[in-house]
Parts: structure tokens; sequence; C-alpha cells
């Protein structure tokens, strides 16, 4: 039956696992990520999961031990954050390139140095092209639906790839909140039996799995593993559908709140979305055409579909969690912006980084950027493409 | 040999044709020198088949048979290690080579 | 005891084919290793010599189920196939009686330095998996530079000799007593020319409920630059000098497995190898003591140990 229990977004990804029960979790706690790992490592302990729970003494091990355990032949998923992500970073192109439906939840955190513990996206952007899936959550509802849907997208027979789903350190990963969670059988109904493609397990096909590449292979492998990111779109959207269907809760790629008659729009994702619909909804009764979009896939970029729901803006402000030193703009930003393009007439677009190492993005910031949009949108002027929030000049 | 298009690959870098190398003819290496088995010397010790980095010794049945000059690369090994006094595997001069290396 | 004949009828798992350079040990180790269990195998494979001289796509020697993934993590790829294994045998979608072997595979490279922390956890996790290490003494497979099995004096691409400098300053790294220290069930050191040896080694490796490791000394002419027909004789010359001594530690007990008759002078093993050439200037002669004494007193050592 479902229930409203009220868990961080920690617990909330833990629970989603010991409803699912992955054959294999492999993990090292980092912060904020460390309860996830702690708590599966007690649901083993009391038997409440029947797979394999290991316990490496690196990010780079735990990566690699998913690498073997998924092709193998089974479910595996893992969880770490910042300087663990980047620790894996050699074998995230490996697990990609390998084709295996891994699923990660990433407790977003800043990267050294200066070592700082807190939320940002510098982690994920970091691997934006490492050929993992990337989807974000806003709270820990989203984390939880979003992390049992991960399963489906990156077993799904014409994508396996693997999958990251992000949720904000601290902010959501240790934020309680009252999340409805569903029903043990159905979730591991929605999840379905695993399917193995050319599983090592299957020891009678003499498999050469990971062999070298000359340059006569490589980019035909590369192209190869490129369409199963490439085959995502479809199936995201139909398990997004379906999770609605059976759960209540729909999901696309993105979120756009308030959008109908909007001129103006703040293009913001993760937990900021959430302060940011406040924001809205007092510009809104201040009159205010301002409306937010909030994307939820980040890879495979849906740069169609975001385009015409922007197009017809007159100023736009895309917020970044992460920067990109030396690129024109931030990662999020350069997606958005490249995503309008091909439009003859484009809306004026600006990129504003914030809340680096976790520092506060609130109400008034978003009102802020607000209102250096409608001056925008009159003038018809960009003074500064680029700029940062709640930073001390 | 035609290679396949980035359609035509099975997904994940996976080669499923297992042992395909044994169309890679090593034996095409071979510069100068190459071993001549005699078989009437021959102990039937099977060193030279344990010590054959390149898997070239001949085998039929349960007997050293001769070189598989396919894959020989001319290391020697095998004749250095053959055992007897009068050794049934020696090292002799080579002219020609295979023109090939590849069995296709 | 096993007989080549026999070994030969069985089905080869690495194939001819390969590119490994004329006279290379690699392939003579996995001869005998591989026919070591008759159970169905996995193999994950470290970035090297041998994973790379095998698998040039669209070919590969492996008869038998292979995979590569990086160079360091050999030992945790397999340690993941392992737990995949037993999570499916725990959930009843591998049969109860179907047996499979778990092998990780890596040079010097993968194994003494850049995959030892890999190594290192899995073998401590208890896995029951073994691991095999080819150690050729240098990155053989990108033109000999130096690794921590690199020994005292030899000359490679990043210890060069030179006119300051007598090649490698350092004295080679016991990766075997590391090992040992993780309180395995099965340690042991090898050598191909001692097949028999090897071969039941192997076996036991197999046959250990949990972790098991081998270190195997790899001739290699390319790098060690002596005529390649020689690699043999010189692994046997390595057991003679007790430059590498062939011992076993099983459940912490200690065993020598070869003792030369007569134990032979550094030199002779010295001697054939073109990386030690320049040791025999005047300014070097430190080094052939000085290498001469660390063998004696591993040596004595390991005598030490096994006498316990």
């Amino acid at each position: 039956m479902s229930t409203l229990k009220t868990l961080n977004g920690n617990q909330a990804i833990a629970e989603a696992v010991r409803q699912i029960d992955p054959d294999v979790m492999a993990a090292y706690p980092i912060t904020p990520s460390t309860a996830i790992v702690e708590t599966i490592a007690k649901f083993k302990a009391d038997g409440l999961i029947t797979g394999e729970f290991v316990c490496p003494e690196s990010e780079h091990s735990a990566m690699s031990v998913c690498i073997g355990a998924s092709s193998a032949g089974g479910r595996v998923m893992t969880a770490t954050a910042s300087q663990g992500l980047a620790l894996m970073w050699e074998m995230l192109y490996i697990a990609a390139g390998l084709r295996l439906p891994i699923v990660a939840a990433i407790v977003n955190r800043s990267l050294s140095a200066p070592i700082n513990i807190h939320g940002d996206h510098s982690d994920t952007m970091g691997a934006r092209d490492s050929g993992w899936i990337q989807i974000y959550s806003e709270n820990c509802q989203e984390a939880y639906d979003n992390f049992i849907q991960a399963f489906r997208i990156g077993e799904d027979l014409k994508v396996r790839t693997p999958v990251f789903v992000g949720l904000d350190g601290f902010i959501i990963s240790h934020s309680l909140e009252v999340i409805q969670v569903e029903d043990d059988a159905k979730v591991k109904k929605f999840v379905g039996e695993y399917k193995s493609v050319y599983p090592l397990l299957d020891t009678s096909r003499k498999m050469t799995v990971g062999p070298i590449d000359f340059t006569d292979y490589y980019f035909e492998h590369k192209r190869n593993q490129m369409e199963g990111i490439e085959n995502a779109p479809p199936v995201i959207e139909a398990v997004g559908k379906e999770f609605g269907q059976k759960f209540g809760r729909e999901y696309g790629f993105f979120e756009e709140y308030r959008m109908d008659d909007a001129e103006l729009c703040i293009v913001v994702m993760s937990s900021a979305a959430g302060t940011c619909k406040d924001a809205v909804d007092e510009l809104r009764s201040d009159g205010k055409r301002i409306g937010l979009l909030k994307p939820r896939i980040f890879r495979p970029f849906p740069h169609e579909k975001i385009a015409e729901a922007l197009k017809k803006m007159k100023a736009i402000a895309v917020l970044d969690r992460s920067s990109s030193p030396g690129a024109f703009g931030a990662p999020l930003f350069t997606e958005v912006r490249s995503a309008l393009y091909d439009y003859a007439e484009r809306p004026h677009i600006v990129n504003y980084v914030y809340g680096l190492g976790g520092r506060d993005i609130k109400v008034e910031h978003f009102k802020e950027v607000a209102l250096k949009l409608e001056k925008i949108a009159e003038t018809g002027k960009v003074e500064e493409i680029y700029g940062y929030i709640n930073l001390r000049e | 040999m035609k290679k396949e298009t980035w359609k035509e690959l099975t997904i994940g870098t996976i080669n499923l044709d297992a042992g395909n190398s044994v169309k890679n003819l090593t034996g095409t290496w071979r510069s100068g020198k190459k071993p001549q088995f005699i078989e009437e010397k021959c102990i039937q010790c099977f060193f030279c088949w344990l010590y054959c980095p390149h898997s070239a010794i001949l085998v039929e049945g349960d007997e050293v048979k001769g070189i598989n000059y396919d894959y020989c690369t001319g290391c020697g090994m095998c004749s250095v290690e053959c055992p007897p006094k009068e050794k049934a595997i020696i090292m002799v001069k080579e002219e020609a080579k295979l023109a090939e290396g590849d069995a296709e | 005891m096993a007989k080549l004949k026999d070994l030969a009828a069985m089905e080869d798992r690495l194939v001819a084919g390969h590119g490994m350079c004329l006279g290379c040990g690699i392939p003579l180790i996995f001869r005998i290793v591989l026919r070591a269990t008759e159970d169905p195998l996995i193999i994950a494979n470290a970035t090297g010599c041998l994973e790379v001289c095998t698998t040039i796509f669209p070919r590969t020697s492996w008869n038998v189920t292979w995979i590569h993934s990086a160079f360091e993590n050999a030992a945790s790829t397999i340690a993941g196939v392992e737990s995949m294994y037993k999570a499916l045998k725990n959930k009843g979608r591998i049969p109860e009686d179907k047996k499979i072997k778990f092998l990780g595979v890596g040079g010097d490279g993968g194994t003494y330095d850049i995959g030892l922390q890999a190594l290192s956890g899995a073998m401590e996790r208890g896995h029951d998996i073994v691991y095999v290490c080819y150690d050729n003494n240098a990155y053989a497979n990108t033109g000999g530079q130096r690794s921590s099995a690199t020994p005292l004096g030899a000359s490679a691409t990043t210890s060069p000799e030179g006119t300051q400098s007598p090649g490698k300053l350092q004295r080679k790294k016991d990766l075997t007593k590391i090992l040992v220290a993780h309180n395995i069930p099965y340690v042991a050191q090898a050598s191909p020319n001692r097949w028999q040896d090897l071969y039941k080694k192997a076996q036991k490796a197999f046959e250990t409920e949990g972790p098991a490791f081998l270190n195997v000394l790899c001739f290699c002419p390319t790098e060690w630059k002596y005529d390649e027909s020689q690699g043999i004789r010189l692994a046997q010359t390595a057991l003679d000098t007790c430059v590498w001594p062939l011992y076993e530690v099983e459940n912490g007990k200690y065993k020598i497995n070869y003792i030369p008759k007569e134990k032979k002078p550094v030199l002779e093993w010295i001697k054939p190898q073109g990386r030690f050439r320049h040791l025999f200037k005047e300014e070097n002669a430190w080094v052939l003591e000085e290498y001469q004494k660390q063998v004696d007193e591993d040596w004595e050592e390991l005598n030490k140990l096994a006498k316990l």
C-alpha cells in the first residue's frame, strides 16, 4: 500500500533500493551520500534485501565492481558524490562504453579545491560527456520516483545505458520531507525482471568483452554506443507516463511552472526550482508574466522540446549550479542557448551561476533575476550575459 | 576482410567470435631462421609444446608431429629446450617467408 | 601428477594468432594456469601486454569468457563478476551446482603499481577469486618503463642508466610479502620453467575457498634484452640465484618449493641481460654488490620463515 513517510533524500533513495532489491550494490561512503550506503548495509545485515552488498576500498573500485557485476548479468546500483564521482571518472566512460545499465544515485556536491561538502552540480556536470543519462530531482519525492524510473530507462533493451539520478547534497539528501512511498510489490512490478544481454555468467558463450580497437573500429564502436542514449527519449517519456498512471505522479523531460502566458522565464534545475516556484508565485501576484522551466533530464538533452517551450519568451535567465571556466557560459546555459539557435527570432538569454559550494539561493534572488529579465525585455538590450548570484563582489 | 558498419557491431564492444585470432598467421614474423623437426629423434616429452609462445607445435593424437609454420615466429625456445643430446628440433636458415599474414 | 601429453589434449583457452613477442613468457604461464581448472572460467584482464596482444578487434585469442575494463582494476572487476554470481545463486537464478571460477590477471604494472589498491581491497574483502600476476619487471606493453617490480640497477626508459645514474636506484618491491600480509588462504610465487610447480599452485589457487594470489616470474626478451631463445634458461637462473624463490604460503604456513643445490651468484642472472649491461662499469660495481646483498637477505629471511 502507498504510504506517507517522513524521509530525507538519502533515506528515500535507500527505501527505493530496498524495494527494488538490486542484485549487486557496490558503494563507497562519501558525504553527503554516506547514509545511502550505510542504510543499504543495514538492510543487508537485517535480511531486508537479498542482493550482494559490496563495500570496496574506493569509489574507483566501487564502479569497477559495478562494471564487473553488471557485465556478469544482473541489476546493479551504486551511490556517490563529488570527489567520489570524480574518482570514478575513468570508469564512467567504460560503463557507458560497455553499455551497462548501472544506476547511480549522485548526491550532488561541489568539487575541491577548496574542499567543501555542500551541494552544487559540479560533480555530475563534470561527467556530462561520460555517456550516462542524467536525471535531476527537485525534492525527496522526485529523487525516489526518479530512482525507480532510472532502472526501467537504463535497462531498456534499446537503451542499455547507465543512469545518474541527481539530488542536491544536504538540501535534499539531509532534509526531511513527507513523501509518498509506494507499495513494495508495486514498485518491484513496475521495475520488472532484469533482462540480461550477453551476460558473462553464461559461460557457454565465450565472449571477449572490452577489447582494444585501433583506428579502424574505435569510431564505429563509439557511434554504436551513442545510439543507446539517443534511443532514450521515447523510453524516458513512456516510463514517466506509466509511472504517472501507476502512482499518480507523471514525469517528462522538464517541468513547466506557470509558463502559459509567460514572457519571461527562469530555467533552473533541482532543489533551487522549488524556491523559484515560490518566487514565481509572488511575482505572478504582482502581475509579472514570468514562469519557470525546470529541466529534469539533462542527458540526453531534450533540445527540441526545450526550444519549443522557450522560443516565444522575450527574455530567459538560465541558472547554473556549476561553472565551466573559460567556456561561453555554464553547462545548462550553453545547452539551452544552443537549442534556440535555429529560430530566426530568438529570445534574449542570460546566464547566472549560483549556489556553488551550497551557497543559498532565496526567493529574493530569483526576484532580482526577474527584475533584470524585465529590463532586458523592455530595452531589448543585454548588458551582462553572464553573472553570479549571491556572491560578494 | 569486410569491416562492419557501426550498426552491425554487437553492442557493448563485445566480440562473440571466440578464438578467431587463429586467422592471424604469426608465422610471417619469422626472419632468417626456423625450427626443423626430426621425428625419429623425438622422445615425446612435449617440452616444445609447453614452451612455444605461439602455439606452433603440431600435436596429433598424443604425439608431437612437427611445427606449424603458420604460427611459428622462430624464437628458438623449442630447440633450446629440446632435451635429447641429439636434438629433435634444430634451428635452420630460412630464406623465403609466407606472403600473407591473414588467413582470410 | 599431470602429464604434459594430457594437458596438451585439453582445449586451448588462449589460442594462436596473438601478438605477443618472440620468446615471450606470458603465453607459457597461461598455457599452464588456464589448464589448472576444468570448471568454466571468467577472466578479468588488466590493461597490459596480455590484454592488448590478445584482443585487437575484431580478433580475439580468448576461447574463454573474458573482460577488460581498465588498467588498475582487474581485481575489482573480477570481484564484481564474482559478487553477481553469488547474488544470482542466492536468488536462485543460477543453479546451485553450477561452478564457475573467477580469475583476475595483470602484469606488474597493473598489479604491483597502479592496481595494488584494487587488489588489496578485493583480497581483504575475501572474494572467491584467483589473481595471477605475470611479473615481467617493467611496463613492457608500452616500451619498458620502470615499475616497482623492476630490479635494482636495471635500465628502464623511466629509470635509464646514464653518466649520472646506474639505472633503477630502488630495490624491487616484495609484492608477494604484501599479499601474505593480507592473511588470505593461499599466496605463492612461481615460474613458468617449473611447470609442474606452477600447475600445482594454480590448481591449489582455484580450489581455495576465498582469495588466492600467484606471482609468476615472466621473462621478457624485449625489455630484459637477452637472446629470445633463452627465456626458460634465464628463469632457471633466477631460481638458482634465489633472485626469484619459489615458495607458497598456505594458511600462513611458508613452504619453499625449490632450493638450489648450489646457490649461484646473482651475476649469472645479470650477465645475459642487456638491461644490466651498464652495471659492469667500474662506477656501478656497488650496485652489483648491493643487489647480491639484497638477494641474500631476502633468501635468508624466507628460509627463517619457512622453518617457523
